[in-house]
């Protein structure tokens, strides 16, 4: 399917790249500085670096953004937040990014078959939980519960990562759920726990941290067979060139790994 | 009629109708053709239709039976307020179709105002039911069936109305033998944008109804999802839908609006 | 307790007031007659109850009917373009009345058609009003009017949207049906002729207020204003009488009538000559005029006179040819006293 798309892959970006020559004066990546801040001076003016990163990175990945604007004065990160399928289809639709943190490698193995990405390196994993209204109105507190008809199950749906990852834990744990609903992605799942819609659901754990107590979280122990793991790269065509690989550095870097572990992902 | 066409009114006449439909000549080059009946024997997408169809076409029958009534009284009575129900009924065209699913999950949902009220006194919970979907589509339907009847109902000459009267006719007569008679290419109208709209709805729907297949997924959702891992698979599911809704939207208009 | 229709109507608006009395016994057809924006159609509306009354009272046949919505007054009534509904036969359109009225649908429409024979439509009854002629739809609309056994018929203009050839013809066949309705009618028209022809009597109608009423050939003979007089064709004056003489502003006319004090004087534009010079014998109610306009009249030609009373003078157009007239003119203007008509004003 992929050599149907490469005609329309190709002229795609073709055409953005020239839109975005003509858009900022100075666009050759070709520096090659040793330090960041060399770099971006000798590039000579202002610099974006534009990340591609699955929805549930937004809050880390804003902060790392901030510290590298910091590190390399004159530079802004753009950020584009999505489904990480989305967000392959864009790239391979030609979308002109720079970097892709995707959470999965299904959703980067979309992008590097196309060659639009090389040598990806996990960064973070993350592991699901059940997260459950405040109240816990259905007393859960273990994955068996979830089996019990009475109680009101969302799942992710089973095409995006979350919902893969938890029918992977629930195959592990010889457990069959009937989820009232298969949502389309891990915060639209978190949401139904919120309203109370639901009595539980599998999300991951940094969504449970990011919701600031209005779930609580339930860990399991067949969650370890189905953890996930988030992959990120540079891009071929990155017009970022260097500054690009130097904010994988980043997040790749002690001071990246710290941030990710208080949002609860996992090293790898 | 004769005479040169005005190109003022041609020219972009034509760049209209190019900017509609060439997204859907985009859909048809990438359809993938030798595998496409294959795609569509698939029991889901079958599933997905039907919940579609039934669903839309219920919400359309919701919306004439509020909608209609709602479009008199707009048109009909002054009372004090007018204008701002007016301005409100049009909420859910303005509304984010998503930011809508959670305005109904905190009215009917489970622990919503009225929703609590109805699982405690009837057991009736409507997020993650086809109900609930009829619901989702309702909602975000209503508006173009109330604006198009209650349109129809102004530009009705209200006279008729007043001949019934002096012929001892009630209100409710006049109305039912002669206003909605008169007004019946408007009606039908708004129920066709009406039932479009249903039938294309996916944020209200898949935030308030949830996802799941043969009760809740509707065909753009099943389109949504597809999109995650198959593209193809999901301009299979959107020709579908289009081609549907084009026999049924064309056979109707046909019939019904273009008569004279 | 009274039968027919009593009735005072008032109605304000911003910038227009409504305050007539009206009466029609059983039977009778009255007219009410007056220019646009006179306040008719807002008199007869009152009456249907299409328009609330601010103040006033009407009763039918000694009941009061003000207090009834319009579906509950005991009226017929044909709108000026009949206003028939589209989307039902003629039949239907006349059953539509008895059925809101309880009956069943058979019965209804056997009271329609037997009003459709009536009115001289049986055949058409399955037409559908748009391919119905003026005529037709006219007819219909006074089957439907009385299909529901009204003890008031209201006629907004019944005449004014057809052609002239029609119209001669759908009149006298209204005329008919009006004379076999033992019921009230109020008629509204602009159209004395219409009126002359329909009406038992007329009430003329200006700016709210009755103006003149009575019998047609009354009103046709003593017209009150100006409107009156131009409906009918008649040079008007008021003037002070000493007998036979009457003062009209500087101008001494003398009447075959004899009275005394204020009175209106009137005379047709035909009983008016022209002369270019003072004739011999000097006639008595000569006086000179000024030409302000000449137009066609009929086969006649209109003289505008302007002067010491403003007049209309009819004449043939070998008169004009022979005096040689253009506006602006002065010539002598004379009308023998038998042809005035003097009465109290």
């Amino acid at each position: 399917m992929f050599r149907r798309l490469s005609r329309w892959a190709i002229a795609v970006p073709v055409a953005l790249a020239l839109a975005g020559l003509a858009g900022c004066g100075s666009g050759a990546p070709a520096t090659s500085g040793t330090s960041a801040s060399a770099s971006a001076s000798a590039g000579g003016g202002a610099k974006e670096v534009t990340v591609f990163a699955a929805a549930s990175l937004t809050g880390t990945f804003t902060e790392l953004g901030k510290t590298f604007e910091a590190a390399h004065p004159g530079t802004t990160v753009k950020f584009n937040f999505g489904s990480s399928a989305t967000l392959a289809q864009q790239i391979t639709q030609g979308a002109p990014a720079d970097v892709f943190a995707a959470a999965s490698p299904a959703t980067m193995k979309t992008v590097t078959d196309a060659s639009l990405a090389s040598a990806p390196t996990t960064f973070v994993r993350n592991k699901l939980q059940i997260a459950v209204p405040a109240d816990n109105p259905a007393k859960v507190d273990d994955l068996k519960d979830l089996t019990d008809p009475k109680v009101k199950v969302a799942l992710c749906a089973e095409q995006v990562p979350c919902g893969a990852a938890a029918v992977k834990a629930l195959d592990a744990a010889g457990l069959k759920v009937k989820p009232v609903t298969l949502e389309q992605d891990v915060k639209a799942t978190l949401t139904k726990v919120e309203l109370g819609e639901v009595d539980a659901a599998l999300v991951y754990k940094t969504d449970v941290i990011a919701s600031a107590g209005k779930v609580q979280g339930i860990t399991f122990p067949e969650a370890d067979k189905a953890i996930n793991d988030y992959p990120i790269a540079t891009l071929t065509k990155a017009p970022a060139g260097d500054l690009a690989k130097q904010f994988v550095d980043l997040v790749l870097s002690p001071q990246g790994k710290d941030v990710l572990t208080k949002a609860g992902f996992e090293g790898p | 009629m004769s005479g040169r066409l005005p190109w003022v009114l041609v020219v972009p006449a034509v760049l209209g109708l190019a900017f509609l439909v060439l997204p859907l000549a985009g859909l048809l080059v990438r359809a993938p053709w030798p595998t496409l009946l294959e795609r569509l024997a698939e029991p889901q997408v079958l599933q997905a239709l039907r919940l579609s169809l039934v669903t839309a076409t219920i919400a359309t029958a919701v919306c004439l039976l509020l909608g209609v009534p709602l479009a008199w009284l707009l048109a009909r009575v002054s009372f004090p307020g007018r204008r701002l129900v007016r301005a409100l009924v049009t909420v859910p065209l303005v509304l984010p179709p998503v930011v809508g699913g959670v305005a109904l999950l905190l009215v009917l949902g489970r622990r919503g105002l009225i929703g609590q009220w109805l699982e405690a006194t009837f057991g009736l919970t409507l997020p993650f039911t086809t109900a609930g979907v009829v619901v989702a589509e309702a909602f975000v339907a209503m508006p173009f069936l109330v604006i198009s009847v209650e349109g129809a109902l102004r530009a009705a000459d209200q006279r008729f109305e007043e001949a019934a009267a002096t012929l001892g006719a009630s209100r409710w007569i006049v109305f039912r033998r002669v206003t909605l008679p008169l007004i019946a290419p408007g009606v039908v109208a708004g129920a066709v944008l009406c039932w479009a709209r249903a039938l294309g709805e996916f944020g209200a729907t898949i935030t308030f109804a949830g996802n799941f297949p043969g009760t809740t997924q509707t065909m753009p959702l099943a389109v949504y999802l597809a999109l995650e891992t198959e593209p193809e698979a999901a301009i299979v599911l959107s020709l579908v839908l289009l081609a549907v809704s084009v026999i049924i939207l064309s056979s109707l208009r046909d019939r019904w609006v273009n008569s004279p | 307790m009274t039968d027919g229709l009593r009735a005072r109507l008032v109605v304000t608006r911003p910038a227009f007031a409504l305050d007539i009395d009206l009466e029609a016994a059983p039977g009778e057809v009255v007219a009410l007659l007056g220019p646009n924006g006179a306040g008719k159609t807002t008199a007869l509306r009152a009456l249907a109850g299409l328009t609330p009354l601010s103040d006033g009272q009407i009763t039918l046949d000694g009941l009061p009917l003000h207090a009834q919505a319009a579906e509950e007054r005991p009226i017929g009534m044909v709108f000026q373009d009949y206003l028939l509904f589209p989307h039902l036969t003629a039949l239907d359109n006349v059953a539509f009345g008895p059925r809101c009225h309880g009956a069943s649908k058979a019965e209804a429409r056997r009271t329609a058609a037997a009003l459709l024979e009536r009115v001289g439509l049986a055949d058409r009854a399955a037409a559908k009003p748009r391919q119905l002629s003026g005529g037709q739809a006219q007819r219909v609309a006074l089957a439907r009017a009385l299909a529901v056994h009204p003890r008031l018929l209201l006629l907004d203009e019944p005449l004014a949207a057809l052609d002239a050839h029609t119209r001669l013809e759908i009149r006298s066949q209204l005329r008919r049906h009006l004379a076999d309705f033992d019921g009230a009618t109020v008629l509204v028209t602009h159209d004395p002729l219409d009126a002359m022809v329909l009406a038992d009597r007329l009430i003329v109608i200006e700016n709210g207020a009755i103006v003149q009423q009575g019998g047609p050939a009354e009103v046709a003979r003593q017209p009150r204003t100006d409107y009156v007089a131009r409906l009918v064709g008649l040079n008007l004056y008021q003037g002070l009488a000493d007998g036979h003489r009457v003062k009209v502003g500087e101008l001494l006319l003398s009447t075959a009538d004899h009275l005394q004090g204020p009175v209106f004087v009137a005379f047709p534009p035909a009983a008016v000559a022209l002369y270019r010079t003072r004739p011999d014998g000097s006639p008595r109610n000569l006086w000179h005029a000024t030409i302000d306009g000449i137009e066609r009249h009929g086969d006649n030609v209109r003289v505008h006179l302007g002067g010491p009373v403003t007049a209309f003078a009819d004449i043939t157009p070998a008169a004009l040819a022979d005096l040689d007239l253009t506006p602006g003119q002065r010539i002598w203007a004379s009308v023998k006293a038998t042809e005035t008509h003097a009465y109290p004003a």
